[in-house]
This record gives C-alpha cells, structure tokens and sequence, in this order.
C-alpha cells in the first residue's frame, strides 16, 4: 500500500490538498444544484397559487 | 444554413440551451464523476512516489489540473464577454458570470494545493515569485468581475461592465503562462506543454492526463449547473419555461 494513505511520506500534505479541492469542488457542484431545486419548487407553487386564484 | 453552424447558433436561444443543459446533465455529471474516479485512482495507486519528492508529488495532480483550468475558464469568459460586448448574445452574459465563481475555485486551488507543496518541497509556504503573485492576481480579477456584475442593478450594463474588465484582465493570462520562461523564479518551468520530449515518465502523465480530463469535465458540469439556474430566475415568467418544467414534472 502506498505510504501517504497511512499519512506517511508526506501524506497529510496529500491528504489536506486533495480534501480541500474536494470541499470546494463539492461546493461548487451542490451549491447551484440546491438553490436551483429550491427556485424550481418556489416557482411551481406560485404558478399552482395563480392558477386557483 | 450548414446543420453544424445551425445547431452551433441554437446554444445561443434561451429556450434551446435550457433544453440541451436539462437534457446534457445527469450524462455529463456521471462521465465527469467516472474520470474524476479513475483519474484519482491512477494518482493514488498507478503513479509511482517521486524519487526525490516522495509522496508529495502526487498534489500535482490536483494542482496542475486546476492550474490549468483557471486560465482555461479565463480564456473562455473572454470569448463569452466578445459574444455579449459585440455580437449581443443574451445568454453569454450568464455563462460569462457563472464562470467566474467556477474560475475562482479553480485558482483558489491551485494556489493553496500549490502552498500545500510548497512548505515540505521548498521550506515555505509562499513567496513573491512571479507565478505565484500573477495567479494570485488572476483570483482577484475573477472576484472583482463577479463582484461587479453583482453591484451594478441593471443587468444588461451589469454584463457590459463584466465583459470589459474581462477583455481588460485578459492581459494576465500570457504573464501567467510565460512567467516562469522571463522571470527568474522558484516556480519551476512548464514540463507538460512540450509533448514531444516531456520532462515526466508516461507512469506519471497518464493519471495527469486523465485528471486533466476529469477537471474540464467538472467545469462544464458546473457551469451547465450555475447557468440552468441563472435562466430559472431570468425566464421565470417565460411561457417556454413553464412548459419545459411541466415536461419535466410529467416525465417524473
């Protein structure tokens, strides 16, 4: 087994860049994923409410 | 019309591109997430430790693909701000402005899995050498772009401001890139652009190919993500949009 992934051979190094670019990677994949969810939920209701009134 | 130029001209028709990043999504999300797997795979496991470097090579293979990226996004947004400054295309506006966020990210980590190298390969985590201050330069410029189209209310002066500085900053790219060939650094030369006689074993480009590929997929799902919410909010009243989501809302 490689030695970084026991955090050996410089592996919190590895570690801490590798997790960072996933912390923002996956904020840049949810965060428009979860607002636009939340804008298409918002939208239909308020077309369900104008369409009853 | 050629069916290639028209099909080319359709990405500019709100309705068209809305349909085709809908459509495009869930396929390009699960391509770019089997890439990204295999390339981290690759790094992890394929590539051998460095003889001299050890272990701690293996940031290269996040560092230099966002490295690239970051000027890669930049050289697109410019594209998109000549679409919104000279042949007035509506939606280049949004791709322009998604992608500085995405663009930002890209550099953010780049500097920091740069930094994250630096302190056990150099002794320190940074230093005032070209490379370093002209991406940092790069960061800036993505924020202040971002910042203002955000601070200008008027949406269509708000996109002209934002294409401007682009072109403006576009000026950062070639010191960027040439800043380890004119300066004295401590930033090493570029080993990857010259292909015929690279300065790294094929055991160690494979899996950065692979990444490179992973992280150009990354940018266009992201950006396909920012962009089909920006036409949420700008077509919210649209007829169009309301029967694209109804579609959707059957098909489900």
């Amino acid at each position: 087994m490689n030695e970084f992934l026991l955090m050996g051979g410089y592996g919190v190094y590895v570690w801490s860049s590798f997790l960072f670019c996933a912390l923002v990677g996956g904020y840049q994949w949810l965060k428009p994923l979860v607002e636009y969810r939340r804008q298409r939920a918002l939208l239909r209701r308020q077309w369900r409410e104008e369409a009853l009134r | 019309m050629n069916p290639i130029l028209k099909w080319l001209y359709q990405w500019a028709i709100p309705r068209v591109l809305f349909a085709r990043i809908e459509a495009g999504l869930p396929w390009l999300s699960a391509l770019a997430a089997v890439t990204l797997l295999l390339g981290l795979g690759l790094s992890f496991f394929y590539a051998p430790a460095d003889y001299q470097q050890g272990e701690a090579f293996r940031i290269m293979y996040v560092h230099v693909p966002a490295a690239w990226l970051s000027m890669a996004v930049y050289v697109a947004m410019a594209g998109l701000a000549l679409s919104v400054l000279v042949w007035r295309v509506e939606v280049a506006q949004y791709a322009l402005i998604s992608s500085a966020p995405i663009g930002a990210a890209f550099t953010l980590m780049a500097l920091v899995t740069g930094a994250i190298w630096g302190q056990p390969m150099w002794g320190t985590w940074w230093v005032w050498d070209a490379r370093l201050t002209s991406e940092l330069i790069l960061l800036f410029i993505y924020l202040g772009i971002y910042a203002l189209y955000e601070a200008i209310e008027d949406k269509r002066q708000a996109a002209k401001a934002a294409s401007l500085m682009t072109l403006v900053g576009l000026v950062n790219i070639p010191i960027i890139h040439y800043s380890v060939i004119w300066w004295n650094t401590l930033h090493q030369p570029p080993s990857l652009s010259k292909l015929d006689t690279p300065s790294i074993h094929i055991d160690m480009l494979i899996p950065l190919l692979v990444m490179l590929v992973a992280f150009k997929l990354l940018y266009v799902v992201w950006l396909f993500l920012r962009v089909r919410l920006a036409l949420l909010l700008a077509y919210a009243h649209s007829a169009w949009l309301g029967e694209a989501l109804a579609r959707k809302g059957e098909e489900k």
